[in-house]
């Protein structure tokens, strides 16, 4: 199964999914959430028949238009990628992975592409019910999306509702609401939307900041920025809570990422979180000492985070890596030894079963068995490869988390000083306001960072290392088309930037 | 209800519905088709501006139909999903391409500051319309002529040729089919135009387009349609799963499913009688027959390629890698679940229509361009 490898191929093509992913995701949460924004608006609008919101909603909704092209057209590279650069995780999991993407195209796709048409170019051709419909249906749509493409990830990172094939050597889906309803599609489903939501309350933001300090279109900053604020605000905390229950999940479910996001080696009873802190970069597995340079710690919060009790073990690298009987922790040696087992039986069954021997597949398939659950570990070459990379987890959850306790603050700041009627003068206040988008695009990225880097090496979890999902090109190839889609996907951002900045400028239309 | 049917039914099913979603994707292809006559249909800017606004109501939909082609072949043919894209690698990349570039140039051809320049999304556009189509012709036309991939014991795909897939652009049957589509696109993008713009000279200009683009077809419909029923087919034993060549197996397959060569002759009929009524009566409705049209065709070459024990996926260094409905298909379990999800289609084509036709409920002039708001314009 494991052929000639060409590791820089894979790292080629991780890096590949990588770049494109995270420049979709650069125009997905705007969608996600200005989408709603804009449905807020024309609510106003249509519920008071005040002229200034429909001209709010048309200002935003042009630089909503620029954005979603480009998230369309970054979006349609993911979906074949999965594809052409991982071509061995399609077949083998394309059972259970294909469902989500092909419900996606049928629930949500569409219902965005249809009313998208309506939310534009409807304002003089439908009723103006049927045309605040069709923003709300927008709305709905794009975080339908979100909803199929997330089930898809979480599945990965945490497989449920299958079981493998000897015979196909391939794994079959077996119930499809627990695959749609695993803890973990739910938990990324509210965390990435909700993250979506204040990431657009922030652009609302800051644009409007913008005008307030440069004295430009005035009444519409103010009232785009309350209805953001509040948005913004409701987001915060529920991005925050969902990003708790994230957190709670990782621990249940992928304990090594949560030991690679706390730079945890030794694991604990009544273990302390590292609420900031300096990572030293020599620690290996393996290694006993102080992972940290400096640190600073809330005592027993990790072990509540992670169990929900102050005194519940908190497993570390070690741990994972190495085994520890006491606390009933096993580790990846040990699964390590059973996954080779696993490989061996099922290239024996698979050739006995050719040769019609059945006696010797039947022995094979029951050694197999056993050791099933383990398949995935028997094709890492060390048990230290377990481990995902530490300190990009440890730095990006840091300023995800850091940031997360930060802009609700904003949020509200930006309230109460709107509703005494004294946000102008507060330039400060509307100079962090700016600046406050790229802490959202910040924050946002070093999200889907703590997800997927911490997941490594892993493109489903525990079951299907990274190096046996890819396709059979060389590395030249992945290569090349990463550098033809950094070239052209940077262009096309370069383009972007330069539109919205003039949409900025030139303002909503006159009245 | 669906859960009692056989795999075999289900593979059928899922081989019609993808099929249906393929013929729906080529039928929408006169976007693509429009954006290739932008240069020479239109004689001025304000001209061009209509077009592409006409264009840019649908282009949405037509990309959002192609990305659903590759989501239910994903979900149903795995298999498929894994050894083409994974091995063709090169053909799809670029097709690919050709659609980013298509997205954003809607929007941003005419937005101040848009860094490449009006002339660069057009010509955007273009590429989209020929490159694009070209490719996807020549990649369904490996459904005939076959690829060049092996498999393992575990179903890896290794691809035997450099070009990684565009070694089939250079082959007469696949290119053929490549330069139909491009044509056929222009056709249907001619005939959408004349039905959706009010402005007496566009329309009579599409019309007549839409007669020369068919012109330009024919060869290439003659050299497909030729070989198709003279060459030698992947023909598969259903009792052993062995694939081997046949003489005439796409002939047999259209004399053996009559349906098949009912949908055919229909199809053509329809395609070029909507092009006859827009060039000789005058008429603005021909879209609403050589749309149709075109989707009997594409079910038709799709199910000559799919059944009546055929490999649609054939590989010709390795007739046993072939892929059939059958061994590239996904479990019983998941076909009946996205069986259930497709129960959802019908109701996606009856909003979809719904909301066509209020949008479309006034042809679309110059004024109409002129007098909506910079943003609410391509
Ligand atoms: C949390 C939300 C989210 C996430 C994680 C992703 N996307 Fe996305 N995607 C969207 C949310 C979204 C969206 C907001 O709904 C977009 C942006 C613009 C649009 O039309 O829909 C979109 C567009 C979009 C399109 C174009 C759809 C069209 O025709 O309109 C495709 C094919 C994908 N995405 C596929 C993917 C894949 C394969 C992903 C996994 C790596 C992925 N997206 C991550
Ligand atoms: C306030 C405290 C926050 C906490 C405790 C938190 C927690 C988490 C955790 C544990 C994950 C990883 C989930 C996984 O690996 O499966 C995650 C992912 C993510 N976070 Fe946060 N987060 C917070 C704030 C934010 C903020 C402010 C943003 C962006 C504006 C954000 C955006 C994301 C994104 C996009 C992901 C990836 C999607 C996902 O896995 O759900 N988070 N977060
Ligand atoms: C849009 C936000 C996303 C971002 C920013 C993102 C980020 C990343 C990163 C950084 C990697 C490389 C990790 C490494 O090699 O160290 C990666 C790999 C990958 N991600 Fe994501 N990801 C996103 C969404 C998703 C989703 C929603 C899925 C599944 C549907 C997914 C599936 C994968 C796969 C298949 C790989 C390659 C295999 C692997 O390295 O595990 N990603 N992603």
């Amino acid at each position: 199964m494991i052929e000639s490898f060409d590791l820089s191929m894979v790292n080629w093509a991780r890096a590949q999914f990588a770049l494109t992913a995270m420049y979709h995701w650069i125009f997905v949460p705007l969608t996600l959430g200005l989408s709603f924004l804009l449905a807020f608006f024309e609510t106003l609008y249509v519920r008071t028949g005040n002229e200034e919101w429909k001209r709010i909603t048309k200002f935003w909704m042009a630089l909503f238009g620029v954005n979603f092209a480009i998230g369309v057209a970054t979006g349609i590279i993911l979906e074949f990628e999965f594809g052409t650069n991982w071509s061995n995780y399609s077949w083998m999991v394309g059972d259970i992975f294909g469902a989500p993407l092909a419900a996606e195209g049928i629930f949500a796709f569409f219902i965005e592409a249809t009313f998208f048409a309506v939310m534009f170019f409807g304002w003089n051709r439908v009723s103006k019910r049927f045309h605040l419909v069709s923003t709300w249906m927008v709305a709905i749509g794009s975080n339908l999306s979100a909803l199929w493409i997330l089930v898809a990830n979480g599945w990965m990172q945490f497989p449920v509702g299958m079981a493998f094939n000897p015979d196909s050597a391939r794994f079959e889906m077996q119930s499809f609401f627990e695959v749609l309803l695993s803890p973990v599609a739910i938990s990324k489903f509210t965390h990435a939307t909700s993250s979506g939501f204040q990431l657009a309350s922030l652009f609302v933001v800051a644009v409007s900041s913008w005008f307030l300090l440069r004295k430009r279109h005035q009444e519409m900053a103010k009232k785009s920025i309350v209805v953001a604020s509040v948005f913004g605000l409701m987001a915060s905390i529920f991005v925050a809570f969902t990003g708790d229950e994230a957190a709670y999940t990782v621990a249940q479910k992928q304990p090594m990422k949560l030991a690679a996001i706390e730079g945890l080696y030794q694991g604990d009873t009544n273990c302390a979180l590292c609420a900031v802190g300096i990572l030293n970069t020599d620690q290996k597995p393996g290694d006993t000492g102080d992972p940290y340079l400096f640190a600073i710690k809330l005592p027993g919060a990790l072990s509540f985070l992670a169990t929900r009790t102050f005194d519940g073990f908190v497993p570390g690298i070690n741990d994972l890596v190495y085994g520890n009987a006491e606390q009933g922790v096993i580790g990846v040696t040990e699964k390590l030894a059973s996954g080779r087992i696993a490989v061996e039986q099922l290239a024996l069954y698979k050739g006995a079963r050719k040769q019609g021997n059945a006696l010797v597949a039947e022995t094979a398939l029951a050694e197999f068995k056993r050791h099933e659950g383990n398949l995935g570990y028997g094709y890492l070459q060390t048990p230290e490869e377990a481990v995902p990379p530490v300190a990009l987890s440890f730095y990006s959850f840091r300023l995800m988390v850091g940031l997360g306790t930060f802009f609700p603050i904003l949020f509200i700041l930006m309230l109460v000083f709107t509703l005494r009627d004294t946000l102008e003068n507060k330039r400060w206040l509307l100079g962090i306001g700016v600046i406050s988008i790229f802490l959202g695009y910040i924050a946002s990225e070093a999200g889907w960072i703590v997800a997927e880097v911490g997941r490594q090496p892993w493109a489903i979890q525990g079951l299907l290392p990274v190096g046996v999902a890819r396709s059979n090109l060389t590395s030249a190839t992945v290569a090349g088309t990463f550098f033809m889609f950094l070239f052209l996907f940077t262009v096309l951002l370069v383009a972007e930037i330069r539109i919205m900045l003039k949409q900025i400028a030139i303002g909503p239309e006159e009245k | 209800m669906i859960g009692s049917l056989e795999l075999t039914q289900l593979q059928q099913i899922w081989w019609i519905i993808a099929s249906l979603v393929g013929a729906l994707f080529i039928f929408m292809t006169f976007v693509q088709g429009g954006q290739t006559l932008l240069f020479t249909l239109t004689s001025s800017e304000d001209e061009k501006s209509l077009v592409i606004n006409s264009l840019g109501r649908k282009w949405e939909l037509t990309f959002t139909t192609l990305v659903l082609f590759g989501g239910a072949l994903f979900a149903a043919f795995p298999l498929f999903y894994a050894t083409s894209f994974g091995g063709a690698y090169w053909v799809w990349v670029l097709i690919l391409f050709t659609f980013i570039i298509q997205a954003v140039s809607y929007e941003y051809r005419k937005k101040p500051n848009n860094f490449l320049g009006a002339r660069t999304y057009e010509i955007f556009l273009f590429i989209n319309g020929s490159v694009g189509l070209l490719l996807i012709g020549a990649a369904v036309g490996t459904f005939f002529t076959g690829s060049n991939f092996l498999l393992n014991d575990y179903n890896f795909v290794k691809w035997q040729h450099p070009l990684r897939g565009l070694e089939a652009a250079f082959n007469l049957f696949n290119i053929s089919l490549g330069l139909f589509l491009v044509f056929h696109a222009r056709v249907l993008g001619a005939l959408y135009l004349a039905n959706n713009l009010n402005h007496v000279d566009l329309v009579s200009r599409s019309q007549r387009a839409a007669f020369n683009n068919l012109l330009c077809a024919l060869p290439f419909l003659l050299i497909v349609l030729g070989s198709l029923v003279t060459m030698d087919g992947y023909a598969v034993d259903p009792a052993t799963g062995a694939v081997f060549m046949e003489p005439g197996k796409y002939l047999g397959n259209l004399l053996a499913l009559p349906l098949n060569l009912i949908l055919l002759l229909a199809g053509l009929v329809l395609v070029v009688g909507g092009v006859f009524l827009a060039r000789f009566k005058g008429s603005t409705r021909g879209i609403w027959l050589s749309g149709p049209g075109t989707v009997l065709v594409v079910l038709a070459l799709l199910f000559l390629a799919g059944f009546n024990d055929t490999a649609f996926y054939p590989s010709k260094v390795d007739l046993q890698s072939s892929l059939t409905i059958h061994n590239a298909s996904s479990t019983h379990y998941t076909l009946t679940v996205m069986t259930y999800i497709a129960l959802a289609v019908p109701f996606v084509l009856a909003y979809i229509s719904h909301v066509w036709r209020s949008m479309d409920a006034g042809k679309m002039s110059l004024e109409d361009v002129k007098q909506e708001g910079h943003n609410e314009i391509y």
